[in-house]
């Protein structure tokens, strides 16, 4: 047995291994869509990044035909949590389609688990007993899922967006699920170098909720604090993995809350209290004051790069004194976001600018009109 | 064919377009190692650890954007990127010269011991971590642009030199300036406040030693990144020190 084929199951098991993580991230802010090979290509020259413990890719704009349904991407060990899952999706939603998702069988991805999506729409009279508004309703039942069905695990909820990931490198990954296939106006990829805890399918990145999926390289020694902060919301960290906690932690800041962007990056990214109270706007300094004690339990603590995509835009974003690194460009309608300069010039040979961001400073880039 | 009896430099040009590193770094080391003057790197994108340990009085030159950890543990060589570098450039260096004529990324100069880093833009966090110097081994970072946070951080030793030109907001070098700082010397050619100052640092008045070597060293800058340093004089620079040789000396006496 080869180094590392005990852990290449989609199963949790125990492994420690150290080092870093590879990020890439490109969105078109005109929403021209681009082939899934873009990101693969990108990904590609930074494979030593990762361990082939875990790859993953997050594609927005790929559903056109399916758009208003959410596409429910499902992870089953067996038939048997597929069945009791199915039951559990028909009780609680509209499928308007389900199928397998199309898979290029590789030497590379072994042992699969049942790759399943489902296009689908909460029932009116369900989301109206459980009185809850829609957005919620998906996040309680994707909850109700990956802690109650064994071996079964939403890892896509979003609409007109997919989350792809499994145990691997990031390029076969993405050439086992085939993304030269689907066009996408962002997309994220993500190299997996797993530091503290298993790699396993469900650990691979992106993590996902509704159309939030996260990337990242890092460690979050918050972890603890953010996940009972998060589960006094509903939400339930099944992944055993860090990264969990910031995608529920944008769902709770932008789409409950109502922060803007910026504003959750400060609460996630804090500036630090010797800055603020040298800070000389008041109005700023009452703002990171108030925003530190009111979020205190949503500082994300540790070293993370990390790039966000949602429906609307692409963020990059790091820790507050930059301990994993995170370079951006641009070149006319799109922004690039990496690890490494070379994943960018990989696919962009001559940027327009190249800059590296500041610690805790977000660059975001946003759709411009409808897609 | 004995390879002293050739006297013209012996110049040979790699296309390592999608070569992984490995393989081509072996080519590298077996070319310097062979009395090769000159290797030019085509199409480089993302290899790491080019010109790493390498002994040899090769000039390599590289011709797109080199991976991390460009010139570790290098004893000898002179590099020449004629594009941005990454992270961790010149790690441990030991002596040569790396020239980056465009930006380069975090850790530039970790633990470096002799040498020189040369670079024409912005460099990121963390520069000079650890350096340190020890007799005529001095190594020595200039960087043209502007740096991030902990510049200099637990400096030992060397010197650190920022002009401050070019694009960017706010101040020249970032926040916890020699943090930890214990030896060597920084000169920042920009305003730097008390706030951004490690608390083991503090601001030293320019002698005419300092003057010259800084006149001196920015000659050999510009010369290399080819640039212009019309209106970058000396006596603009501040230069910071540790004021305290053994900041730490009495920690664990009680």
């Amino acid at each position: 047995m080869a180094f590392g084929d005990q852990y290449r199951t989609w199963k949790v098991d125990t492994s420690k291994v150290p080092a870093a993580c590879g990020l890439s991230g490109v969105i078109s802010e005109d929403g021209n869509r681009m082939s899934g090979e873009i990101i693969i290509e990108s990904m590609r020259v930074i494979h030593d990044r990762g361990n082939g413990l875990g790859g993953g890719f997050a594609g927005y704009g790929i559903y056109p035909q399916n758009a208003g349904h959410h596409a429910m991407h499902i992870m089953f060990e067996d038939e048997a949590g597929k069945a009791a899952c199915e039951a559990m999706l028909a009780e609680e939603l509209e499928v308007a389609s389900a199928e397998e998702i199309p898979t290029a069988p590789s030497a590379a991805i072994v042992n699969p688990p049942l790759l399943w999506r489902y296009f689908a729409l909460p029932r009116g009279e369900k989301v109206k007993a459980s009185g809850l508004a829609d957005d919620d309703f998906m996040v309680r039942l994707v909850m109700k899922i990956n802690t109650t069905v064994p071996g079964t695990f939403v890892f896509s909820s979003g609409k007109n967006m997919g989350v792809f990931k499994a145990v691997g490198f990031a390029e076969d990954v993405g050439e086992f699920y085939r993304l030269g296939e689907y066009q996408a106006y962002t997309w994220i990829g993500h190299g997996r170098f797993p530091t503290n805890t298993p790699g396993w399918w469900g650990g691979a990145h992106p993590f996902n909720i509704l159309d939030w999926a996260v990337v990242h390289n890092g460690e979050i020694s918050s972890y603890g604090i953010n996940k009972r902060y998060l589960e006094m919301f509903g939400y339930e960290c099944t992944l055993l993995t860090d990264t969990e906690v910031m995608a529920y932690l944008f769902d709770l800041l932008i789409r409950k809350h109502g922060l803007p962007m910026e504003i959750a990056c400060k609460v996630l990214a804090a500036p630090f209290w010797k800055d603020i109270d040298a800070d000389e706007d008041v109005e700023e300094k009452e703002l990171y004051e108030s925003l530190r004690m009111v979020y205190a339990s949503a500082l994300v603590n540790g070293p993370f790069a990390v790039i966000v995509g949602y429906s609307r835009g692409m963020l990059g974003l790091n820790d507050r004194i930059k301990l994993r690194p995170l370079i951006a460009a641009t070149k006319d309608d799109l922004l690039y976001v990496s690890s490494e300069e070379s994943a960018i010039r990989q696919i962009c040979p001559k940027p327009d600018r190249v800059w590296a961001p500041n610690a805790g400073q977000p660059v975001i880039g946003q759709l411009k009109g409808d897609v | 064919m004995a390879k002293s009896a050739q006297k013209k430099a012996r110049s040979v040009t790699l296309d390592a377009t999608g070569q992984y590193y490995r393989e081509m770094n072996t080519e590298v080391r077996e070319l310097a190692r062979d009395g090769c003057d000159e290797i030019v790197l085509d199409g480089i994108n993302g290899q790491r650890y080019i010109a790493d340990g390498l002994v040899d009085k090769v000039r390599i030159v590289i011709n797109g954007v080199p991976g991390n950890d460009l010139g570790a543990f290098m004893d000898g060589p002179t590099v020449i990127v004629n594009d941005n570098a990454q992270d961790g450039v010149g790690n441990t260096m030991n002596s040569g010269k790396i020239v980056i004529r465009g930006h380069a990324g975090d850790v530039i100069g970790y633990g470096m011991r002799g040498g020189k880093v040369f670079v024409k833009g912005n460099v990121g966090y963390r520069v000079g971590i650890h350096m340190k110097s020890y007799r005529d081994q001095v190594p020595i970072v200039v960087a043209g642009g502007r740096a991030g946070d902990f510049f200099g951080e637990y400096m030992a030793g060397g010197l650190l030199v920022l002009l401050g030109l070019g694009e960017g907001e706010g101040a020249v070098a970032g926040n916890y300036l020699g943090t930890g700082m214990h030896g060597g010397t920084i000169y920042v050619r920009g305003e730097i406040t008390d706030h951004q100052l490690g608390s083991e640092v503090r601001e030293f008045p320019l002698c005419d030693d300092d003057i010259k070597m800084l006149a001196d060293l920015l000659a050999e800058f510009a010369a290399d990144v080819e640039i212009d340093l019309a209106g970058v004089e000396p006596d603009q620079f501040k230069k910071l020190q540790p004021f305290s040789h053994r900041p730490y000396g009495n920690l664990y006496c009680y």
